[in-house]
């Protein structure tokens, strides 16, 4: 199916790349079954007061059933007039603003920047604050073999070992603002590559698209600080966000040179931290003992949905409130890795035909915990799936520019579907 | 719109629910005394109701004042009866993190009159099958909503009939023409269904319904708060109480505008304890159906994705189209997890678990207590259809990562429970099979418990494996 052949297809569709607009046309495309080889069911869950038990959450102050009103007022000759006041909340404080990428007369070599933050209140409750920038999304490439969902690889099939094609049609094909290299070959317990070679990786990537670039590690607070450090040194002046720096790197001592050589560099950070906000904002306390806050984003860990995205959402939303209120350590944009969505089992698994299509439901999962976050605030979302790519970039668009309304009755209580 | 501040249930301490107890330490309601029970209430773990004496005559003033202080500012809703009975709205706070989220809303799924009895008997059976075990527990849908597309008055009794013929579950009968509603509440009213809805255009009518048959309505005034707010200040002038809201659900391009009237919504209730704010809100996915879509697979994703934006924006109720599985599971995960408690994790007693017929040969494997591992390695090694042990140690409902990480699950931790839950007196061997995601305790815990150590799948899906081809372990 062709742009051509149905002309005034919804914007969705249009950015679905054909496999999938297919798909959702209730077209023939029957995809495997997914493998089941995808590990890391279990996670990062904050300590908090504990009880072994569940119990239904009961309504305090609730009566029961009332009983119904005996007596018959007399009815209104007319409507009473009421009117509806919407007041914006103002906040005294802001989030930081910060640009990623650089262009030549910036001093990099990138075609186009983004900017993130710069909120001044909670996004989404009232017309007069829209955030100032839309979510940017960052696709993901990988420099190795990693296991993954079919309806993910599906459509990967001719760039998952080349990096920089892979890049090109995360930008080309899906319309990534951002692309994020995985160097997981760096791992010491899998390929060990050097940082000379993942430096060359990132040097083909930037070489291969011209927007701005997330470098993620392998999670080795040694191994990550040579590598970050070597790239750093040879992408000087790209604004490259990094992706990310830790407490266990404070505790391996490596946070130090890597803050160094980031800022050196001209590059910003990603601080990480599991679940927890006195964890963040210790380790942000750390990082600018070495390095700008002006150029630090914070991932605060995103948990898939059914596997504790509630916990995600709520830290979100406590993190940007009490920035707002003020919490200096809090004022950094936020970053979800959504991908996570695809740890969750009922995103790949079989489930049976009552469940069925699960090649809607996993890009569904990576979706609803894209949404989720983005109405907690969260300002970057590092994505795999075209479909979860493009209904969040065209939802956060009506977000930020809600259409008019006019008043209309509820039409779909008579509609013949 | 502002009006005298109430506490909200954060400003509440259980001095002011003490004040107002009886006093008398009388442990009738299974806690030590008043100030404990006083406590558990202001934290939502107990109803005012729990106490017995403040319900007898004498107390009648100081239970009229405890719930007043304590009633959320949005108001509760009851549609239905019996066991399937909905309760709806209830909610004290705008952010999930402030106080447990009351009420998860119940998803109504749509029948409409134009289709034949059989295949509404049949779309009755697959929601009423729909279930999904998370956690330990059926995760279901909870109503329907009987919608008039014939316009026909006596076509629509029938359905209802035919539908309450059927099942119990809970009714929203969907018109805005009275006579319709009329026609439905003549064969259904007993069972208290909500009726959608009152409009600007039928109120008087509708209003007169309402009173008469003694149900909850919807007021619905789509995109427009100020015309909600007038309908609702009219109607409680009239004596109608058990109102619900329907702000409009838009989608496509004006899916900003829904959000934005959930939201300004639910702050006037909460933040400006608005008392013609304070109703539940109903949210209506199924308005993406009104044909702009090429395809029936495109509307349920947008549907899907809507529903689960207004689970987390305030929605009180739903009413969906889509009784696909893929496109309601995530709705059904979703409202489970956002209504949890947010300063507790989910878990298990800790303790043995039996799987089939084990004996003295069969496999011992360890858990944390987390209740989503627990479960879902319990489901797995069901799946496997293996005999044997599953020891859940008390990691303080951390999962079996986060526990390793912050060292509540530890070789010593290990070596504690295997003792507490005598495990030398379940089998004859020494092998102890531990999570994958544990592995790095395996050199400690061989020290700490004499037992050898073998080291399970990181997914527990690959227990069935693991055994099969590693059980009895090959000899040294």
């Amino acid at each position: 199916m062709s742009d051509q052949e149905k002309p005034d297809i919804s914007s969705i569709i249009r950015l679905l790349g054909p496999g999938l607009a297919e798909l959702l046309s209730g077209r023939q495309i029957e995809l495997e079954n997914v493998e089941l080889e995808l590990g890391e069911l279990e996670l990062w869950i904050p300590v908090g007061g504990i009880s072994p038990s569940i119990y239904p959450a009961p309504v305090p102050g609730g009566t029961g059933q009332i009983a119904p009103q005996v007596q018959r007022l007399p009815r209104p000759d007319d409507l009473i007039s009421e009117k509806f006041l919407m007041e914006p909340d103002i906040f005294p404080a802001q989030i930081r603003e910060i640009t990623l990428g650089a262009t030549k007369s910036e001093g990099g070599t990138r075609g186009s920047t983004v900017t993130v933050g710069g909120s001044t209140s909670i996004p989404f409750v009232h017309p007069q604050t829209p955030p100032p920038h839309p979510p940017v999304i960052s696709l993901d490439v990988f420099d190795t073999r990693v296991p993954m969902p079919k309806a993910l690889k599906n459509h990967l099939t001719e760039v998952i070992d080349d990096p920089a094609a892979w890049a090109e049609m995360n930008v080309e094909q899906f319309g990534a603002d951002m692309v994020t290299v995985h160097l997981l070959s760096t791992d010491p317990l899998i390929q060990n590559k050097s940082p000379r070679e993942a430096s060359k990786t990132v040097e083909e990537v930037l070489q291969a698209v011209d927007i701005p670039l997330i470098i993620g590690g392998c999670g080795d607070p040694k191994k990550d600080a040579e590598t970050f450090t070597e790239i750093a040194e040879m992408a000087e002046g790209e604004r490259l966000l990094l992706n990310s720096v830790t407490s266990d790197m404070a505790d391996a001592k490596t946070l130090e040179p890597v803050c160094k050589a980031a800022d050196r560099y001209g590059h910003c950070l990603l601080g990480f931290t599991g679940l927890d906000l006195n964890s963040a904002k210790e380790l942000n306390r750390r990082i600018y003992q070495y390095f700008p806050p002006e150029r630090l984003l914070m991932d605060l860990t995103t948990v898939a949905l059914g596997y504790g995205l509630e916990y995600s959402f709520s830290i979100h939303e406590r993190a940007r409130i009490a920035a707002l209120m003020g919490d200096k350590e809090l004022q950094h944009p936020t970053i979800s890795a959504c991908t996570n969505a695809w740890s969750a089992r009922e995103a790949w698994m079989d489930l049976g035909p009552a469940f069925g299509r699960n090649d809607l439901r996993g890009p569904l999962w990576e979706t609803i915990g894209g949404l989720t976050l983005l109405l907690a605030g969260v300002d970057l979302f590092l994505m795999m799936h075209p479909l979860a790519v493009s209904t969040l970039r065209d939802v956060a668009g009506r977000l930020m520019q809600p259409g008019e309304v006019k008043p209309v009755m509820a039409e779909w209580a008579a509609l013949k579907i | 719109m502002k009006e005298e501040h109430k506490k909200s249930i954060r400003e509440i301490s259980p001095i002011d629910v003490y004040k107002l107890l009886p006093r008398t330490n009388c442990a009738e309601c299974g806690e030590a005394n008043c100030m404990a029970f006083a406590t558990k209430v202001v934290n939502g773990e107990a109803v005012i109701e729990g106490c017995p004496p403040i319900l007898t005559k004498s107390y009648e003033k100081d239970l009229g004042k405890l719930q007043e202080l304590l009633a959320p500012p949005v108001r509760v809703v009851y549609f239905g009866t019996g066991p399937d009975q909905q309760t709806i709205g209830g909610k004290h706070v705008l952010y999930r993190h402030e106080f447990t989220y009351q009420n998860p809303p119940p998803i109504a799924i749509d029948i409409s009159d134009d289709m034949e009895n059989e295949q509404i008997t049949a779309r009755i059976n697959k929601i009423q099958d729909f279930s999904y075990t998370y956690i330990g527990r059926p995760l279901a849908l909870d109503a329907l909503a009987v919608r008039s597309v014939t316009q026909s008055p006596d076509r629509y009794k029938e359905i209802i009939q035919h539908i309450c013929g059927l099942c119990n579950l809970p009714l929203i009968l969907c018109s805005t023409d009275p006579a319709i509603i009329k026609a439905g509440l003549t064969v259904c009213a007993e069972r208290k269904p909500l009726i959608f809805a009152i409009t600007k255009e039928n109120w008087k009518e509708m209003g007169e319904l309402v009173l008469d048959f003694c149900c909850p309505v919807v007021v619905s005034a789509p995109g427009d708060l100020s015309l909600l707010r007038t309908l609702v200040r009219t109607l409680q002038e009239w004596g109608i109480e058990d109102m619900v809201l329907d702000p409009g659900t838009f989608h496509s391009d004006r899916i900003g505008q829904t959000i934005h009237l959930f939201t300004a919504l639910r702050k006037a209730a909460i933040k400006d304890f608005d008392s013609l704010s304070g109703y539940p809100i109903l949210g209506t996915p199924i308005s993406v159906w009104n044909g702009q879509e090429l395809s029936d697979d495109l509307n349920r994703w947008q549907e899907a994705y809507l529903a689960s934006m207004l689970i987390t924006r305030y929605a009180d109720l739903l009413i969906m189209h889509s009784i696909e599985g893929w496109a309601l599971l995530p709705q059904l995960i979703w409202r489970f997890g956002i209504y949890t408690d947010p300063r507790k994790p989910v878990s298990v007693d800790a303790g043995v678990r039996t799987f089939g017929n084990p004996d003295k040969n069969s496999p011992v494997l360890i858990t944390s207590n987390y209740a989503l591992t627990f479960f879902t390695v319990e489901s797995d090694i069901k799946a496997a259809k293996i005999d044997c042990y599953l020891i859940v140690i008390d990691t303080g409902g951390l999962s079996v990562e986060a526990a390793v990480a912050g060292r509540y699950l530890t070789a010593s931790k290990i070596a504690e429970s295997l003792k507490e839950w005598k495990a030398d007196t379940l089998v004859s061997h020494k092998y102890l099979i531990i999570p994958g995601l544990a592995a790095r305790l395996s050199g400690e815990t061989e020290e700490e418990t004499g037992w050898r150590v073998l080291v399970g799948p990181r997914d527990s899906s690959g227990i069935g494996q693991m055994i099969r081809e590693h059980w009895p372990p090959a000899d040294e």
